[in-house]
């Protein structure tokens, strides 16, 4: 139960420069340790891998555990040489992926 | 003697040494927020302050940058909800009010107002509830269910930045306001403390690990890092008055529309903050 991730890439930038993304995306990351009101064990569902990729290459990639907060954030950094598409992905235990992608313009 | 005198000296600076912090709220370092004010004529206090202050470094900054605040992904599904068709008429809230960002600008920092046609003060979410019933032909909300946080929190959200300002001269909103009054002071529970206890007379103080505020509504509905989602106003009233250990009235009941009213005027002239975040 995800909604649509929230990305936050630079529009812009010059070659060699290092840029900051940022990355937010709604999910409830049930850490399979916690009881329900019968007491029975509510079963583990969080997104356990979030990957980014630049042009097809990976630039960043985490895997997850059950310790991570609901609605995870994600913040890091990259160099860009050229114009291209960032793509991310998170997958959830279900196997479902959810994705994002963002533009930068590299002058 | 002067070992007393050592000693009240070392309680009186663990106690005031670390909130609330003296520091600027500029969310994405554009949007100035007041946290910080005079108190409005006839209050207890000299000087009202946003629970913005009394937050840790970490949580503080989470709120100061609006990609990192968790609530906005809520804002964001309040958004959508604004845009949605529901009901028998067929219509959208942006079939009457259109652009948000227009329409509802500052509302938010102006509620709870006076009802006329209920006689009683009346917040976002029965508003909210009225439009649905009335224009759209949809079923209301009920507390805290469906989208009532989401849409509250992205209405609210339209009037980040703009003090908060009670008109009491509507209807009957001045003995609403008595009655919240009444209610603030009052003591209850098997703890019997009353919201004043805390918030007044012991703000800045550790209770456990964390530090009391004043207790300002501005920032409502609120992203609560302990719950992991945005939390209304009426929700963390009942927390409150839970925690004394007391029976707590329903939400949208007189009492706690009456708290609305009195703990909202309370918090005049601080910036609205939808959705702040707190621990």
């Amino acid at each position: 139960m995800a909604s649509k991730p929230r990305v936050k890439v630079p529009k812009t930038a010059s070659a060699g420069e290092v840029i900051t993304i940022k990355t937010l995306i709604s999910h409830n990351m049930e850490s399979g340790q916690r009881k329900d009101k019968e007491g029975n064990l509510i079963p583990r569902k969080i997104i356990n891998k979030f990957t980014a990729e630049f042009n097809g290459q990976p630039v960043f990639s985490a895997d997850m555990h059950g310790a991570v907060s609901a609605n995870p954030y994600m913040e890091f950094t990259a160099k860009v040489q050229e114009s291209g598409t960032f793509k991310f992905a998170w997958v959830d235990d279900d196997g479902s992926v959810y994705e994002a992608d963002a533009n930068i313009e590299v002058s | 003697m002067a070992a007393a005198a050592a000693v009240a000296l070392f309680a009186y600076s663990g106690s005031a040494n670390a909130e609330p912090v003296d520091e600027k709220l500029v969310i994405d370092g554009e949007i100035e927020m007041i946290t910080k004010t005079a108190a409005p004529e006839g209050h207890p206090l000299d000087e009202v302050l946003s629970g913005w202050l009394f937050r840790t470094k970490e949580t503080r900054a989470l709120e100061a940058d609006s990609f990192q605040n968790p609530g906005l992904l809520g804002v964001e599904q309040g958004e959508a909800i604004w845009n949605t068709v529901e009901g028998s008429e067929g219509k959208s809230c942006a079939s009457c009010h259109g652009d948000a960002a227009e329409s509802m600008k500052d509302v938010g920092a102006n509620y709870p107002k006076w009802d006329a046609s209920a006689n009683r003060p009346i917040n976002i979410e029965l508003q909210i509830n009225k439009c649905r019933e009335e224009r759209m032909g949809a079923e209301a909300y009920k507390f805290d269910k469906g989208g009532q946080k989401p849409l509250t929190a992205y209405i609210k959200h339209q009037s980040l930045g703009t003090p908060v300002k009670l008109d009491l001269s509507q209807g009957g909103l001045q003995e609403w306001w008595e009655k919240g009054k009444e209610l603030y002071y009052t003591r209850t529970g098997q703890l019997n403390l009353s919201c004043a206890s805390c918030h007044e007379a012991n703000s800045g103080k550790y209770i456990r690990a964390d530090h009391l505020s004043q207790g300002q509504a501005n920032g409502f509905p609120t992203y609560r890092l302990k719950q992991g989602k945005l939390i209304s106003i009426h929700n963390r009233f009942r927390g409150c008055i839970r925690d004394t250990r007391a029976e707590y009235p329903a939400a949208f009941s007189d009492e706690l529309m009456a708290l609305e009213v009195y703990v909202t005027w309370r918090g005049t002239g601080l910036s609205v903050e939808t959705p702040a975040v707190r621990q």
